[in-house]
């Protein structure tokens, strides 16, 4: 083997050539030079010659490869599959992609990332890497329709060999509606072999569904009740198929299928419109407490909401790389922030509106035109990325149907531990009790020793840090932006209204049951419809039933 | 007659001979004072100015709900966009063939949408009658069928309010689909004239400022004579104990009802007038944010005063304007800040501040005149 | 739609919304019957199983302890409250639980609130108009004027109450007693066939509780009138017959020299009240 050419010195000496005397890319000049220097040595370092038995082979098994009989190519993959070697899958795979490409020199190399006109490129024996190389100094070791089936079906087989679990099974699960006739056998020795239940159990699927291509009835039982998009493909091809007999049985077990389907749909619209409930009670809870339990009617709620969200955006700067830690340090963080912010409106604005609901509603709209633009003015107008943590990602594999994410999950719990939280504060602390006495009698709740500003002060600041947590779960799900805060606000009014003003539960129940109703409505009106067909609705229900689900009854809440 | 009622007030006819006066003016100082003067008032103040009444009369008829009747709508905004859109319909089939695709009938956006016939609800839109007389019933039939179920189920105060708003970002969200047939997110634009006058004169816009002002001035009177008579008399009773109201044999929700419908009606007359102004009409018009400003309009003015109504609308539309232009950014600053300082420190607003010396006087002056048979059409 | 037709058809007069010369039927005896009405609130029974007979032109006194259920009564005959069960018919022709409060007021039963209730907005005179029997739909109540004839009943109701001096001063700025004044005010322009006042002493000097007394024994023979007072000394000055409520509940009826001596009275409400004054 020759020295290995560096493809661009002579380039970069032109260009670096044509602009001398242009000053300002002396420096570009000088980096050049050093780059050169530093990958001269690094080719020196490097002999070409194989230095082992093992890459001699190698090179014989590449060499095969370049040739320009298609049905000789394959056999070339074939000896590659069966040589063992674990460098095997990088060379199918860069094969596969178009990336093993062999330089003028007769150099077996794989392309690294083939945008642009040079190439980064690694040698395919050692894997160093080589530099960039010119397009043009490289053939690309061609592949039809065929071969590429046939690489597939290789590499899944190689990385079934694997000792790498993950990989097996995703070989396992690339199996499925590929295998043909040559992976038949190899396959049927393999499931005996493999230890891996969920593995064995792919490759079944994966070997029924040949044999349902292949025309053998008894595939079908296997078949039937998978939910597997593939094995619903093969199906209804046999169904669809001249074979009488197996057709029926096809169309029987599609039946099957079908069933279990709507289930799994019906089980999943049910998780989104949890997801989304669980959402929506998160915001509107603690709208639930300063407007239902106080009375005070705070248009503000939303921006504490998106307060919380900003928190969380924060503490994850303060902790480059910690977005977990981040996240859960941004609980108690968004919390206060938006406890404070809520006793602030609480102080400067509404102890001052007491008994005038309409007022507050106002004054409290204004402040969160300001809290608005404070966040564009001081922040930037754009959304912020949050960063969801590792243990959030990802989704929960319940069936090839149905999957649900993490992260939805952990808002679900977040959501109802919240909840819980709140009721017992409402329910078993003094400040509950206290709370409960200030709302129904002001009066004589203070004649009795309580201090109704002080409760006044910690309910609003209990509310609103509420809206605080809303907005550090929120962070995780939607964009973090300034106008968060108002595309909530009115969904949460909307729970509080419709649950019955007042009533912790019947804000649960409304949040959820109001997610789940615009979930099941989205597939056929759209997600804008939706929306709107529920606001009607709600329209139509406080008509109907002014004091909402859960009304308080008796002569004090006649009003 | 009770509509004439109001031309024996004092304020009413101060208020009409300030409107009259200033409507006078601009058009005295836009014609006869020429270009380049600093007195000249240019085509584009003309139609600012135009504007600014539109949204006076906006203010005029939350007034009249929230003021008089107690009920703070937080979806008057829709109101107004609804006889925005039956206005921008009838300018809309007024371009006929000269928009961008030529189309003889379809608007552009409908041709770029590929539908190959009007909507029926489009029909009859090229009547300038028949347009003037959606602009009235559209906002009156949703006002009559959304307050005929809300009064009926006593639905009032805050949750009035929040429902109402609800209302106007349901309407937002609709009009926003291109599937409804008013435009999408663009809206109705690309006007080019009304009732065969070019929008583009300089006539056409002094005209229009000067309707607007005679809508205002109508309005004004109308609402005036409602809050005169013992209608109006009710709907204060209403407002201030509703139960007490319904004990003394009146329907407070027809009240309500009637009322509310009135007002939805003016609140379209307003958008009607609006839309040939501004040259646009989309569904930010429904936002809720808009819909809320409007009662900073009217609480800043001083509710229960229609002049009041007026002055707000002035101050915060020039207000906004000359802050947009100079520090956008410190815009909502202001709004915000405006809105907290207004229902803390100046619940009259600025009509409480003006009323307080007249009011002082005016007491005065009926505690000597109080005899038995004193003229109560004069002083109510 | 019913309120399109009633807009469009003004010349039909409504039954319900003639005033003053009420419909009701009383050849049968009684002006109101209750009977055996009870109405709970969150388990709690308001009302329980009450049965109750006003016979026209009758002024009757309800005591009772507090929570006895007086007002609820009130409300659900006014139709505020709708009872769980029960009847309860104005003369024997009108179902009052069939009807909203306007529909009850125009039928001629007024009403006079425990905390007195006017419009503190609109000024003396301005109170007494709206109460003032009329037609009260819509358009006639934009286009009415105040015709002379009515001028004079305000003026005369203004002597009668007292406040013919504050008549243009809003209702905001009275005392206590002079609302409660200005409330009956409203109630005799209403012109009703059956008065239902509320606690009308309460805030009164001695000597504005004797002119209301006069006042409420005028209207008698006239009216039927049924007053709930905590103030024994002036419903041993007006009454007649007297019916105790407790626990929502008749507990006796009679005289009141019958009623203080019956010994559940004593035990349930005197003998509560005593201990109230010890306490």
């Amino acid at each position: 083997m020759r020295n290995f050419p560096l493809p661009w010195p002579a380039a970069v000496r032109a260009s670096a050539g044509g602009v001398a005397g242009h000053p300002g890319r002396g420096l570009v000049m000088l980096l050049s030079l050093l780059t050169l220097w530093l990958l001269g040595g690094a080719v020196q370092a490097q002999t070409p010659t194989p230095e082992t038995a093992a890459d001699a082979t190698a090179i014989q098994l590449l060499e095969a490869l370049d040739v320009s009989s298609y049905a000789e190519k394959g056999e070339a993959i074939e000896a590659i599959v069966r040589s063992d070697d674990e460098r095997a899958r990088d060379w199918l795979s860069a094969l596969l992609d178009g990336r093993l490409q062999r330089t003028d020199e007769g150099r077996f190399v794989v392309v690294l990332d083939n945008i642009g006109r040079h190439w980064p490129v690694a040698d395919a024996l050692s894997g160093e890497p080589l530099g960039e190389m010119s397009r043009r100094e490289l053939d690309r070791i061609g592949i039809n329709n065929a071969l590429r089936n046939q690489l597939r079906s290789a590499i899944a087989v190689v990385d079934l060999y694997s000792a790498d679990l993950a990989l097996r099974r995703a070989s396992a699960e690339r199996l499925l509606g590929e295998v043909d006739a040559d992976l038949a056998g190899p396959l049927s020795e393999l499931i005996e072999q493999e230890s891996d239940a969920r593995v064995r159990e792919r490759l079944a699927l994966a070997l029924a569904i040949h044999r349902l291509e292949q025309g053998e009835l008894a595939a079908i039982d296997h078949l039937d009740g998978s939910l597997h998009p593939r094995a619903r493909v093969a199906l209804s091809r046999a169904a669809a198929g001249a074979d009488d007999e197996l057709a029926s049985a096809a169309r029987s077990a599609l039946n099957d299928i079908e069933q279990k389907l709507k289930l799994n749909r019906a089980a999943e619209t049910l998780y989104f419109g949890l997801s989304l409930g669980s959402v929506l009670v998160l915001a509107a809870i603690g709208l639930a407490i300063t407007f239902g339990v106080m009375g005070v009617i705070n248009m503000a709620h939303g921006e504490l909401i998106m307060l919380g969200a900003y928190t969380t955006w924060a503490m994850q700067q303060l902790l480059p790389g910690q977005p977990g830690l981040a996240l859960i340090l941004a609980v108690p963080a968004g919390f206060l922030v938006a406890a404070l912010a809520g006793i602030a409106i609480e102080r400067g604005v509404i102890q001052f509106l007491k008994g005038r609901p309409l007022e507050t509603l106002l004054a409290t709209f204004g402040v969160s035109l300001i809290l608005q633009q404070l966040v564009r003015t001081v922040i930037s107008p754009l959304n912020r990325t949050v960063v969801t943590p590792e243990w959030m990602s990802g989704s929960l594999v319940v069936n090839d149907a149905l999957s649900l994410t993490l992260n939805r999950m952990v808002v679900l719990g977040f959501a109802l531990v919240v909840f819980a939280g709140l009721m017992l504060i409402m329910r078993r602390t003094r400040l509950g009790l206290e709370v409960r006495a200030v709302t129904q009698n002001r009066a004589m709740a203070r004649s009795m020793g309580i201090r109704a500003t002080r409760v006044d002060i910690l309910t609003f600041a209990l509310g609103s840090g509420v809206a605080g947590l809303a907005g550090v779960a929120l962070s995780q799900l939607t964009n973090v932006g300034p106008n968060l805060g108002q595309n909530y606000i009115i969904d949460s009014f909307m729970v509080v209204v419709f649950g019955g003003v007042g009533n912790l539960w019947g804000t649960l129940v409304a949040g959820l049951s109001l997610g789940v109703i615009n979930q099941v409505l989205e597939p056929w009106a759209g997600a804008v419809l939706a929306k709107i067909i529920v606001l009607v609705f709600i329209i139509l229900f406080i008509q109907k039933r002014p004091r909402g689900l859960f009304p308080q009854k008796g002569r004090a809440a006649e009003g | 007659m009770w509509l004439t009622r109001p031309f024996s007030e004092r304020s009413t006819l101060i208020f009409l001979g300030v409107l009259l006066a200033a409507l006078l003016l601009v058009t005295a100082l836009h014609l006869a004072v020429p270009r380049g003067h600093p007195l000249h008032v240019t085509a584009y103040t003309v139609n600012l100015l135009g504007k600014y009444l539109s949204y006076a009369l906006l203010a005029v008829a939350v007034d009249l709900v929230w003021g008089y009747l107690g009920i703070l709508s937080l979806g008057h905004g829709a109101f107004f966009a609804l006889g925005g859109y039956a206005m921008g319909m009838y300018l809309m089939r007024q371009i006929g063939d000269r928009g961008v695709y030529g189309h003889p009938e379809l608007p552009d956006f409908m041709v770029f949408l590929n539908w190959d016939s009007l909507p029926w609800y489009w029909l009859g839109f090229d009547m300038a009658g028949f347009a003037l007389l959606m602009v009235l019933l559209a906002p009156g039939a949703l006002a009559l069928v959304f307050g005929f179920l809300a009064f009926r189920s006593r639905v009032t105060g805050v949750y009035l309010s929040i429902i109402t708003q609800a209302l106007t970002f349901a309407l937002m969200l609709a009009f926003f689909r291109n599937e409804m047939g008013f435009g999408g997110n663009n809206g109705l634009t690309d006007f080019r004239d009304i009732l065969g006058f070019s929008l583009r004169s300089d006539a056409t816009r002094l005209g229009l400022f000067l309707a607007t002002g005679v809508a205002l001035a109508l309005g004004y009177v109308l609402c005036r004579a409602i809050v005169a008579s013992k209608l109006g008399r009710v709907c204060v009773a209403t407002r201030d104990a509703e139960a007490r109201t319904r004990f003394l044999g009146y329907r407070v929700e027809r009240v309500q009802l009637f009322v509310f419908v009135v007002s939805a009606m003016l609140a379209g007359v307003a958008g009607a007038l609006y839309v040939p102004q501004v040259g646009i009409i989309n569904p930010s018009e429904f936002s809720p944010i808009f819909s809320i400003e409007i009662v900073l309009w009217v609480a800043l003015g001083g509710r229960a005063t229609l002049y009041g109504a007026v002055i707000g609308a002035l101050l915060v539309n020039y207000a906004k304007t000359v802050f947009t232009g100079v520090m956008p950014d410190a815009w909502l600053f202001a709004l915000g800040a405006l809105f907290v300082l207004v229902t803390v420190f100046l619940p009259r607003g600025v009509a409480g501040l003006l009323g307080y010396r007249v009011k002082r006087l005016k007491r005065r002056r009926q505690d000597e005149e109080d005899t038995p048979t004193a003229g109560r059409e004069a002083t109510a | 739609m019913n309120f399109l037709t009633s807009l469009a058809d003004r010349d039909r007069v409504f039954d319900f919304l003639v005033p003053a010369q009420s419909p009701v039927d009383v050849r049968h005896g009684p002006i109101l019957y209750l009977e055996d009405v009870t109405v709970s609130f969150d388990g709690f029974k308001a009302i329980n199983a009450l049965n109750l007979t006003i016979d026209d032109g009758e002024l009757r006194c309800i005591i009772g302890p507090n929570g006895a259920g007086k007002t609820t009564m009130m409300d659900i005959i006014t139709g505020k409250t709708r009872p769980d069960a029960g009847k309860v018919w104005f003369g024997s022709r009108h179902d009052l639980l069939a009807m909203n409060e306007p529909e009850i007021a125009s039928l001629g039963i007024g009403r006079k609130f425990q905390k007195p209730t006017v419009f503190e907005a609109l000024s003396v005179f301005e109170n007494l108009e709206l109460a003032m029997a009329a037609d009260k739909r819509i358009l006639p109540t934009l286009t009415a004027r105040l015709s002379g004839a009515v001028r004079d009943r305000i003026d005369e109701v203004l002597e009668t109450i007292g406040l013919a001096e504050l008549r243009s001063r809003p209702a905001g700025i009275l005392s206590h007693g002079q609302k409660q004044w200005l409330e009956i005010g409203m109630l005799l322009m209403q012109c009703p066939r059956l008065l239902l006042v509320d606690e009308p002493v309460a805030g009164m000097t001695e000597q504005e509780m004797e002119r209301t007394a006069e006042l409420l024994t005028g209207l008698a023979g006239k009216q039927s009138v049924v007053v709930v007072e905590h103030d024994m000394g002036f419903v041993r000055s007006i009454a007649r017959q007297v019916t105790v409520l407790h626990q929502g509940s008749v507990l006796a009826e009679g005289s009141m020299d019958q009623v203080a001596s019956d010994p559940k009275v004593i035990e349930v409400y005197l003998g509560a009240e005593a201990e109230e004054e010890v306490g």
